[in-house]
């Protein structure tokens, strides 16, 4: 059998890569992978919203929304209740400086609204919601239950992912809503009733500040973080046997964590684009 | 042979550096019974998934009923699909639904049947599996062998064209496995679907398959009838075979077909040698669809058991007995002409008693018969030849009422 020629034989094996080749080589398969996996998550997430409108879908969805939003009402509403405590409790000492605590309506109801309540909703429903819809969708890949749906002419993304985007897209701007609720009554426990506000001073400026712009700037960027969350979840479940890096329950899990990391930072870029593009 | 429904041509598939279809070519008849054998990671799961559209081919080509899969277009695809049913090897149930939500998806999905006939349908055939009574059960709450039997329900609820087995019956009881097969034989003759089955079940499967194809390091290297496979020369084939074969029929506590086979050559040779005639009774069951139907396969299996059970005591030293079919027996009985034979049916007909052969057996209305046929072996006549004879002649012998 012939041998391979190496250069341990002292004669010429393949001429090295050059240099600049070796260090951009890694740096461009990283990119085209982003770019390969931005396009194929592009490509579900437009699947998934065209298969939002089957016959059947309504019950999956209502489910779905059940899961994604029902459930997630207590600790949306948690989070806010302490959200809105401690900006009621930081703006109070700050605007106190000045004299002007009689605008810590405005401020706690603006930022809430503008930027809190959207973004502390996504990423607790991230949390509570988005990890499992990737657990979940990811264990089914490895169990081969997936495969079983596809040799039963149904479509998986349809029959396991549209009803999450679409519960998503109903969900967030509620929770969102919710959220911004309870962190106004929050901020006036504390800036009122801890703190000694006037509690009529607290909603008059509430009231007077709050526009329906701020109110739907909120309610957009909750629905931009719906359709980010639930695609990044779903899309890393539903891929989970693509992974490299791991195998089996292991993959699930990273899957699991990436989803989690990823669509918390994906909130955090869009949050700042989207208000750009408000403001 | 008939028409063929799915062609493998010179199919290749690698997974990374794994090379696992080097090659494979086969014919699937329409309307039998194929096996795939061969050894663990031979590429068998690999070469279903290409059936159904799971996967594709590097190289090579899949003909599906005339169509070359690759020239299909997406709908086309889809149609082709909707005619298979699939029951996977690690069953592939949804774990966070219940047993009869399991069963009932591919019909809520799949049809626009109303939801009270989607309801008969899947107990229907939860009902025939034995898998009474656990609707609301989840799957991790059933065994392995009624997980399986929960899949099998699944498979066969929409009533496809082609069903693909992917080791039906590993991890069954003797009862159980053969009460799988034993529905696969009675609904493919019933319903005429195409039945692919991966299975290691061996000699088991012969009874019931009409074509055994053995797939060895990503080709076919056997292909045809399950006779041939056990009259082959090949080394490799027959260690395969001969290693994989239980040293007896596990349901029936009898022979295998093959060491039934075996007895009778044995029988022959002697009776070369100068010693006297031997005979054949084979014995069967008659009726066992209608009793499947009415008490469910399991029961129907275990009315063939006790009857094993019950003629065993019967033989005499020297006489074998082996499994035949699916519901039959097949008795060697050395040193008898026709006559032995005949006193040999009458003494069973007056000795086996209905309730010992019935043990077990649950309610029913329904009437079992036994019916017997001997042969007297002529010197060099082969086996299929003496068979046949004898079951020109059966008659019944026995009739049992279950009550």
């Amino acid at each position: 059998m012939a041998q391979p020629i190496t250069q341990e034989q002292g004669l010429p094996g393949p001429p090295p890569p050059p240099v600049l080749s070796r260090i951009f080589e890694p740096f461009g398969q990283r990119v085209m992978g982003i770019v390969n996996n931005l396009g194929a998550a592009m490509i579900f997430l437009l699947k998934a919203l065209v298969l939002i409108f089957g016959r059947k879908q309504p019950v999956a969805i209502i489910q779905q929304i059940n899961m994604i939003g029902v459930k997630t009402v207590n600790i949306v509403a948690l989070v806010g209740f302490f959200t809105g405590m401690v900006m009621g409790l930081q703006l109070y000492y700050t605007l106190v400086q000045y004299g002007s605590v009689g605008v810590l309506g405005s401020a706690v109801a603006l930022s809430i609204i503008r930027e809190l309540g959207p973004v502390l909703t996504a990423i607790m429903i991230t949390a509570r919601a988005g990890s499992s819809m990737t657990a979940e969708i990811g264990i089914q890949r490895n169990s081969e239950q997936i495969d079983a749906l596809y040799t039963m002419r149904i479509d998986p993304v349809g029959y396991l992912i549209s009803p999450k985007v679409a519960a998503s897209i109903i969900s967030f701007p509620i929770l969102t809503a919710l959220f911004d609720l309870i962190g106004i009554l929050g901020g006036w426990v504390s800036g009122c009733v801890i703190m000694g506000v006037n509690s009529g001073s607290y909603f008059y400026r509430v009231v007077s500040s709050v526009t329906l712009e701020d109110v739907n700037g909120g309610f957009i960027k909750a629905l931009v973080f719906a359709v980010i969350v639930s695609t990044i979840c779903c899309y890393q479940g539903y891929f989970t046997h693509m992974r490299t890096d791991s195998y089996g329950a292991r993959s699930v899990s990273l899957s699991t964590t990436s989803a989690v990391v990823l669509s918390c930072v994906s909130i955090l870029i869009a949050d700042y684009i989207v208000t750009s593009f408000l403001l | 042979m008939t028409q063929a429904l799915i062609e493998f041509r010179d199919v290749h598939k690698s997974f990374g550096a794994s090379h696992i279809l080097r090659g494979t070519n086969l014919k699937i008849p329409k309307g039998e019974i194929t096996t795939i054998i061969g050894k663990s990671g031979t590429g068998k799961s690999v070469f279903f998934k290409h059936v159904i559209g799971l996967l594709t081919p590097d190289s090579g080509d899949i003909i599906c009923d005339g169509k070359p899969m690759s020239a299909m277009t997406r709908a086309e695809l889809w149609d082709w699909r909707g005619k298979f049913s699939y029951m996977f090897q690690n069953m592939a149930l949804f774990d966070s639904m219940t047993i009869f939500e399991n069963v009932a998806l591919p019909l809520e999905q799949g049809t626009n049947l109303p939801k009270e006939e989607i309801r008969k349908r899947a107990h229907e055939r939860l009902r025939q599996l034995d898998l009474e009574g656990i609707d609301h059960k989840y799957p991790s709450e059933l065994s392995g062998g009624m997980q399986k039997r929960v899949a099998m329900a699944r498979a066969l609820v929409t009533n496809p064209e082609i069903i693909l087995f992917d080791e039906p019956t590993t991890g069954l009881d003797p009862i159980r496995k053969n009460a799988v097969h034993s529905m696969i034989s009675e609904y493919q003759s019933k319903f005429g679907f195409t039945v692919m089955m991966i299975s290691h079940e061996i000699p088991d499967v012969f009874l019931i398959t009409q074509q055994l194809a053995m797939l060895d390091q990503g080709e076919i290297i056997f292909q045809g009838p399950p006779e041939n496979i056990q009259n082959t020369e090949d080394p490799m084939i027959h260690e395969f075979i001969t290693g994989l074969q239980s040293p007896q029929d596990e349901l029936t506590g009898m022979d295998t077909v093959t060491q039934g086979k075996q007895h009778y050559n044995q029988a022959m040779e002697k009776m070369k040698e100068g010693q006297k005639a031997f005979s054949i009774v084979v014995l069967t069951l008659e009726g066992m669809e209608e009793i499947n139907a009415e008490l469910g396969h399991v029961q129907g299996q275990t009315i063939l058991k006790n009857f094993s059970c019950d003629v065993k005591p019967y033989l005499r030293e020297g006489d074998s007995c082996s499994r035949h079919g699916l519901n039959q027996l097949m008795v060697v009985l050395h040193n008898a002409g026709e006559d032995d034979s005949r006193r040999f049916c009458f003494g069973l007909a007056q000795k086996l008693k209905a309730e010992s052969i019935l043990n077990g057996i649950s309610e029913a209305v329904q009437t079992l018969n036994v019916s017997a046929g001997f042969a007297e072996a002529p010197m060099d006549a082969g086996i299929d030849e003496v068979l046949a004879s004898a079951e020109s002649r059966e008659a019944t012998f026995l009739e049992f009422s279950i009550k």
